[in-house]
């Protein structure tokens, strides 16, 4: 099995390009932990964006808490403005069965009631298990569906795309 | 009845004998040992080779709960069990419901006990009446009726005053008194030695000078009036030093510890394992050892099991409100075999703890093998051993801290006054 | 019993029933976790769905009104099912015995049991009878353990001083009888505090209390010398006159937290107390208002504490 894999940078490059007209000094930005979190870091700062980011972690709404339990390394989320009225831009690495992206929709929505939410990905690897769809992606891949794909950050901060086989 | 048992090792403590020596039993007595009396024609004949031919085990201390706490256990469970441990003869403590102090009571439970036909019951009665601490017991009158000696069980005797009158009592009839010594006050409250242990579970501790000041004031009783004091189930080192040397002094003391005090400490509390609540509590390592050292040295005279069945309600609780004791009647011989293993004892120095010495202290005629002595017999495989099992026991009472261990000596026959009252089975 | 009863086979929590033998790593788990859980007290929604669907029954064989709620409120944050059982005063008094209470219970499908009870090892003895997806919390028994105390207590250190390998702390009052002090002790040699201290008189010190890992003072200003941390222990109203002390008025005076005594410690210390407070007996009404009182965010902290040892507790299959 071979997937090419893209250059995560240049994915995200044309992320930010698809970004640039849609965003306006009101857009609330939230990121999942962790790999969400990290490319909305750079979107943040490369739209210029005004309202602090927040950051999401999601151990606590996943729906597999009854089989696998707490995950490990909870930071906590940090919505540091109001959700109330905003329309905010959720942002996650992986768009994969849609799991994460229900319980990040829920934990927002426990911070505030938001004019709307749009979801900005980095890979979409298709997978979905849920009726969910995001309004801006930076690539499409077709990855198996035992396969893990994973966004990792170098301490340079550049972001590469790894793919392990699954098993 | 005429048995020969052959091809066995006897090990006689009391007469120093240990070696392969069959055994003639004859009319419920010893007949002879080595080679057969005259004329000698056995009805039976038992093969103990490879076997240990032992006098029949004496326990200072057996609760048999009859009368008053029959949910426990009955005469019929306990005796047998006691013959399945090798236990010929037993003293019961009279905190029984109501206690031993009055003579109809006695004289009831040794009929119902020797109409068993299983190991012989041997009272101890109360020493005050209704073991309240307050008013002497009739000692003269239940004498006759059958007390080889007199009590308070674990009741304490708040008030010393009342302690002396009653052990000049006592010394004016002759009659032994045996105490377990603990200062009521300072065990107040308490369920385990007052320790790190306790300290780290947060149990109320008995602190090992409740048991210390207890024993300085009988030891002081004693040398006032002259009474033949046998303290029961000593647990201190301390304790252990202040008999020796009381003994030294020529005072005329005695004393026993548990079987189980001479194996486990305050440690095997662990995650309050309620089978560990005994009386006195389980005290430190370092008293567990003395203890030990005490029995080689003679300081301590006897081991008894202690023997106290509690049904499984009363141990399923949180340490401190569980009931506490332990079945004892059938580990006694191993716990004491084992004791001889660890002590690299020889065995006949170790079952001398619980057979000629025991029986000395009782004043009966058992405890060893000697020729016209009763054939209290016990035969059994000191190279086997067995797993303590709830199913394994004989007893009513299942609740040990040895449960699931595996440990020596299984007994393989029980003779009881020349007649055979236990045989295990195949 | 050679296995750790708290512990599943693969080193998980299984019961929280004291801090004493529970790992490094799972203590700092539960801090850590807790601190995700102070955040979403903060929200407008202070609800998280993790134990949808799962009944927690508190069984106070012991009343204490304010643990119980406490409990009750983290149970609730984190969307269970909350059954509050007084026992004190029903069953128990009828004759049934403890684990005839919790069998009943159980058979009402209860995912966790929070235990209060008056006996040291009652939590113990239900974690040992009950079946693997039932979940155990002491609460508090006897003088054993208060674990949730001992880590909200530890929280709190670590909220305020960050690291625990440079800390002394002082443990001060009634340890002897104190499931408190005990639980805190465990928690802090276990994180690495190099020094802790237990102040009190002879007679509120358990023996061999130096066996928990603790210097033992009983003049109190020479153990409040330069410490980072000060635990105050309440003083039961039963236990102030008697043969252990001869008065409440003779305890503060020689170990009642004032102003005075406090200024021997370090000038940033943190005075804490488990509540409920005697004023005027282990703590001046001063410090216990002043600007070194830690002991309201104690409260708030401990509710996080507690959310984060059920939500470890009740998920993953069992």
């Amino acid at each position: 099995m071979s997937v090419a894999l893209p250059d995560a940078e240049r994915v995200y490059a044309e992320l930010v390009r698809q970004l640039e007209p849609l965003v306006t000094p009101e857009t609330g930005m939230v990121g999942i932990q962790t790999g969400g979190a990290w490319v909305a870091e750079r979107l943040h700062r490369d739209l210029g964006l005004v309202v602090p980011l927040g950051t999401l972690n999601i151990s606590f709404y996943r729906d597999d808490y009854a089989s696998s339990g707490l995950h490990a390394n909870v930071r906590p989320s940090q919505i540091p403005f109001d959700v109330n009225g905003r329309r905010l831009l959720l942002v996650d690495d992986v768009l994969f069965t849609g799991r994460t992206v229900r319980g990040a929709m829920n934990e927002l929505f426990d911070y505030g009631r938001p004019e709307s939410i749009g979801l900005v990905v980095l890979v979409d690897r298709g997978g979905r298990q849920l009726p969910i769809c995001a309004q801006i992606v930076g690539a499409t891949l077709a990855v198996p569906a035992g396969a893990k794909l994973d966004l990792r950050r170098d301490g340079a901060g550049r972001l590469s795309l790894h793919l392990e086989p699954g098993g | 009845m005429k048995i020969h048992v052959r091809g066995g090792r006897l090990v006689d403590p009391q007469h120093r004998i240990d070696g392969v020596r069959d055994l003639f039993v004859a009319e419920g007595r010893v007949a002879g040992a080595g080679v057969a009396p005259a004329g000698f024609r056995a009805d039976h004949v038992i093969d103990a080779t490879g076997l240990v031919v032992a006098p029949g085990l004496v326990d200072l201390a057996a609760r048999l709960r009859e009368p008053g706490l029959e949910y426990k256990a009955t005469l019929d469970s306990e005796l047998y069990a006691a013959v399945a441990g090798g236990v010929t003869s037993l003293a019961c403590p009279p905190d029984t419901d109501p206690p031993l102090d009055e003579p109809g009571l006695v004289e009831m439970l040794k009929r119902r006990a020797l109409s068993r036909n299983l190991a012989h019951v041997h009272p101890v009665g109360a020493l005050t009446a209704k073991l309240e601490g307050a008013r002497l017991a009739e000692m003269a009158t239940l004498r006759d009726a059958g007390c080889v000696a007199f009590s308070q069980a674990d009741a304490p005797i708040a008030d010393t005053a009342v302690l002396w009158r009653a052990l000049q009592y006592a010394a004016t009839l002759g009659l032994p008194v045996w105490l377990r010594p603990q200062d009521p006050m300072l065990a107040r409250d308490g369920v385990a030695h007052d320790g790190e242990v306790a300290t780290r579970l947060g149990l109320p501790g008995i602190p090992a000078f409740a048991e210390t000041i207890a024993v300085g004031t009988i030891l002081e009783l004693v040398r006032a009036t002259g009474t033949r004091v046998h303290l029961c189930r000593l647990s201190t080192a301390a304790a252990a030093a202040m008999v020796r040397a009381a003994k030294a002094d020529g005072l005329p003391v005695t004393c026993d510890v548990g079987a189980h005090h001479v194996h486990l400490s305050e440690v095997d509390l662990a995650a309050y394992d309620s089978h560990c609540n005994l009386v006195p509590p389980l005290r430190s390592l370092r008293d567990r050892d003395a203890l030990r050292a005490g029995l080689a040295d003679g300081t301590i005279d006897a081991i008894c099991s202690d023997h106290t069945p509690v049904d499984e309600d009363a141990k399923q609780m949180p340490f401190g409100e569980s009931a506490p004791g332990a079945t004892g009647l059938e580990l006694l011989l191993p716990l004491t075999l084992k004791w001889a293993a660890e002590h690299k004892l020889a065995l006949a120095d170790a079952l001398a703890r619980v057979t000629c010495e025991p029986a000395r202290i009782l004043g009966i005629e058992a405890g060893h093998l000697g020729a016209g002595a009763p054939a209290d017999v016990c035969i059994f495989d000191p190279g086997a051993y067995v797993k303590v099992t709830p199913a394994m026991l004989k007893s009513q009472g299942k609740n040990t801290p040895f449960l699931g261990y595996e440990l020596p000596g299984r007994v393989r026959c029980t003779l009881v006054a020349g007649t055979v009252r236990y045989e295990a089975g195949a | 019993m050679a296995r750790n009863l708290q512990l599943n086979e693969k080193g998980e929590l299984q019961h929280l029933l004291t801090i004493e033998g529970l790992p490094r790593e799972i203590i700092v788990r539960i801090l850590d976790t807790a601190a995700s859980f102070v955040g979403v007290t903060e929200r407008e929604v202070k609800k998280v769905p993790l134990l949808r669907g799962k009944s927690v029954f508190n069984l106070f064989f012991e009343a204490s009104t304010r643990t119980r709620t406490t409990f009750e409120i983290a149970a609730k944050r984190l969307s269970a099912d909350v059954i509050n059982l007084n026992i004190s005063t029903s069953s128990q008094s009828k004759g049934e015995t403890l684990l005839d209470t919790i069998d009943n219970l159980a058979a009402m499908h209860a995912d966790m049991f929070v235990v209060r009870h008056a006996a040291s090892g009652a939590a113990h003895l239900i974690a040992r009878h009950v079946a693997p997806h039932h979940h155990v919390i002491n609460a508090g028994d006897g003088r054993h353990a208060h674990p949730t105390q001992g880590l909200l207590d530890a929280y709190t250190i670590r909220h305020y001083k960050q690291d625990f390998t440079r800390l002394s702390v002082a443990v001060v009052g009634d340890i002897l009888h104190s499931r408190v002090a005990r639980s805190l002790i465990h928690a802090l040699t276990t994180l690495g505090t190099p020094d802790v201290r237990a102040i009190g008189p002879q007679t509120l010190l358990p023996t061999g209390v130096e066996s928990l890992g603790v210097r033992v003072f009983h003049d109190m200003r020479e153990g409040l010398r330069d410490v980072d941390v000060i635990v105050m222990l309440r003083l039961q109203n039963e236990r102030m006159k008697g043969p252990l002390l001869p008065s409440a008025q003779e305890f503060f005076k020689c170990y009642g937290l004032t102003a005075e005594k406090l200024a021997v410690a370090k000038p940033d210390a943190i005075v804490m107390h488990p509540g409920p407070m005697n004023r005027g007996v282990e703590i001046d009404s001063m410090v216990a208002d002043g600007r070194q009182a830690v002991i309201l965010p104690q409260v708030t902290f401990g509710i996080a504490v507690r959310m984060a040892v059920m939500s470890l507790l009740g998920g993953g299959a069992a």
